[in-house]
């Protein structure tokens, strides 16, 4: 018996019972779509975060105060046992280290006229600008010889001009109340998009000279150190040098951490990986509930067609044939289920893009074919092993 | 010339052969040969042992003892592969209950023997429907069974069995689940093609159809009772 007539007849079977059939395909399908859409999830979000990171370039090191730890518990406010001029003086470490920016931030209430809006204030040098994070849209960012001089100057972010400003016209050269102290706005940065919202990203800061910040905050000690290195592979020989000056310093690995944006990417794609997998994997159990409702449609079938499985055998059909013909209707049903599935997680990952990036791969899309497959061999394979084995007598008797 | 069936002290024992007391013999040495062109009846009242006679005849149950040839054939020691390829082309099956595929069309039903036979589907197609229409159904090709009459569906079966061109023709009370007007065609069926050629065993309890056969083999308490084969 050839495959394209196994095929054919099992279809043909299949069309016999149509709603049956579209039941009992009902939980591959539901299974297949949900891993397709949760996987596509996952590499929606993998492919969001890397492409942030690599926004913030690749060559960039960032010094916290402390132990950081992604295994347990957030990270502590620690403050830092080095100061500015430590940071400073790790700008004159020399190659591959190329500058670095330390800064201080802290939670801020700011005030225009009748407006009050709770963001955060940062203190940076006049180099952040340089490190791309963020970019000027209207006025200017502060200068050297303004830090120097401790002005009281600011640069607000996005959030802070539409929380004060309501958004409309130019805020340079108006006055702010940070924390009670006047602060001169100069300058406006663009909006940052495609963040997760929250109050975390430069929209909502406002940016001042870290003299300035360290009058208004109190805070003597930097919260946070970004390095530039010249490129990305010299990350370990810039980490080695930073570290060798804090341990001059007599400072231990308790005291710092330097993370490399590479492996802060990699730790949390991995992360994220698992998360995906772990979804996928309790979506995946919906396949197999719905390999058991067609390995028992399955064995349904076979009872109900004990006499054509007689007949069959008694025009020659083989055990192998039968065995082939239960087995080839169950993968159908299991891959038509899968098809449509694929289908359906497809549509809603296509539609969901429109909030959240989603990714469908060829690789899930595969998978999902091949388990679908494979579910309906497994499935199968008991009741057409019973169907294949029937005598044909008995089977012709069947009543 | 070789005969299309041969039996030579065929025994058919049921139950456990452990204990003697279980042991039911269903047939007892029965020896007998049907040659080509033959028309021949086995009949014989219930119990007497025709259906298992019909079932080894047909190649799907096996002789406890004695020996089986189809077309001079030994099938004593065939795998149980061999057995069904060899029924497929020596033996053209009909039953009382026409056994045809509810959900198929008639020219589908008549396919059947030669799908398992490893014809490319054209060709099926084209040797089926000669056949329906031999057995006057070429205007029904696509009809399902429910659409049929008893006496279209059992020229159907008889058109199915005959489309391996078959060494030979089996039917079980091929009449049984007919009224006798429409059992009277089928009967007329038969012995045109007995009159084409067609080596025919037809097994019925029925005196009135068994006499239409050229030939009786009576069976009675698992033995041939009129003696001679």
């Amino acid at each position: 018996m050839d495959t394209v007539e196994l095929v054919r007849s099992a279809a043909r079977a299949i069309r016999t019972n149509k709603t049956r059939s579209a039941l009992t395909t009902l939980g591959i399908i539901i299974g297949v779509a949900a891993v397709i859409l949760l996987v596509s999830i996952g590499n929606g979000l993998q492919a969001f975060v890397t492409e942030e990171f690599e926004s913030l370039g690749s060559n960039v090191l960032l010094i916290s105060p402390g132990k950081v730890s992604f295994s347990g518990g957030p990270p502590r406010n620690v403050e830092a046992k080095f100061d500015f001029s430590d940071v400073r003086q790790m700008g004159d470490l020399g190659d591959p280290i190329v500058k670095v920016s330390g800064m201080i931030s802290k939670g801020a209430t700011m005030k225009y006229r009748s407006k009050t809006y709770f963001g955060n204030l940062a203190g940076v040098g006049e180099e952040y600008l340089e490190f791309g994070n963020v970019e000027i849209e209207a006025g200017k960012f502060f200068s050297r010889s303004m830090l120097e001089r401790s002005q009281m100057v600011g640069v607000i972010g996005h959030k802070v001009y539409e929380e004060l400003f309501g958004g409309v016209g130019n805020p340079v050269g108006r006055e702010i109340d940070v924390t009670g102290s006047k602060v001169e706005v100069i300058g406006k940065l663009k909006e940052k998009g495609g963040g997760l919202g929250g109050n975390s990203d430069e929209n909502s800061f406002v940016l001042m000279p870290v003299t300035t910040a360290m009058k208004v905050t109190g805070i003597k000690k930097p919260a946070a150190v970004m390095v530039r290195i010249r490129d990305a592979d010299s990350a370990a020989a810039a980490s080695r040098k930073i570290k060798n000056y804090f341990y001059r310093k007599n400072l231990t690995d308790d005291d710092f951490t330097i993370l490399e944006p590479k492996e802060l990417l990699e730790s949390i794609t991995s992360f994220l990986g698992v998360v995906t997998g772990a979804l996928s994997g309790i979506a995946a159990i919906s396949l197999v509930v719905g390999g058991i409702g067609i390995a028992n449609i399955m064995l349904v079938s076979v009872t109900e067609r004990t006499r054509e499985i007689g007949l069959r055998k008694a025009l020659g059909a083989t055990n192998r044939d039968i065995l082939l013909q239960f087995l080839i209707e169950s993968i159908l049903l299991s891959v038509v289920g899968g098809g449509v599935g694929i289908g359906i997680g497809w549509g809603i990952s296509a539609i969901l893009r429109q909030f959240i990036e989603t990714a469908v791969t060829a690789g899930s899309v595969m998978m999902a074919f091949g388990v679908s497959a494979g579910v309906g061999i497994v499935s199968g394979l008991a009741p057409a092993v019973r169907a294949s084995r029937l005598d044909p007598i008995e089977a012709l008797r069947y009543e | 010339m070789v005969p299309v069936v041969e039996f030579k002290n065929v025994s058919r024992v049921y139950g456990d052969p452990a204990s003697s007391e279980s042991m039911v013999k269903a047939l007892d040495r029965v020896s007998f040969e049907v040659v080509k062109g033959e028309f021949v009846a086995i009949t014989g009242p219930s119990g007497s042992g025709k259906s298992t006679l019909l079932h080894l005849i047909g190649l799907m149950d096996r002789q406890s003892a004695g020996e089986i040839f189809v077309d001079g054939i030994n099938t004593k020691n065939l795998s149980d592969n061999k057995l069904a390829k060899l029924r497929n082309e020596k033996i053209g099956l009909v039953f009382q209950q026409f056994n045809l595929l509810r959900a198929t069309p008639a020219i589908v039903n008549v396919e059947l023997p030669l799908v398992y036979r490893g014809i490319s589907a054209s060709g099926r197609h084209e040797i089926a429907k000669n056949e329906l229409i031999k057995v006057g159904l070429g205007d029904r090709l696509q009809n399902r069974p429910s659409q049929l009459s008893g006496g279209q569906q059992q020229r159907v079966a008889i058109a199915r069995a005959l489309v391996t061109n078959p060494s030979l023709l089996l039917a079980d009370e091929p009449t049984g689940n007919l009224d006798s007007k429409t059992g009277e065609e089928i009967i007329k069926l038969f012995e045109d093609l007995h009159e084409g050629g067609v080596t025919i065993i037809l097994v019925s309890h029925d005196p009135n159809i068994a006499r239409r056969a050229k030939r009786q083999v009576v069976i009675k308490d698992g033995r041939i009772a009129n003696g001679h084969s």
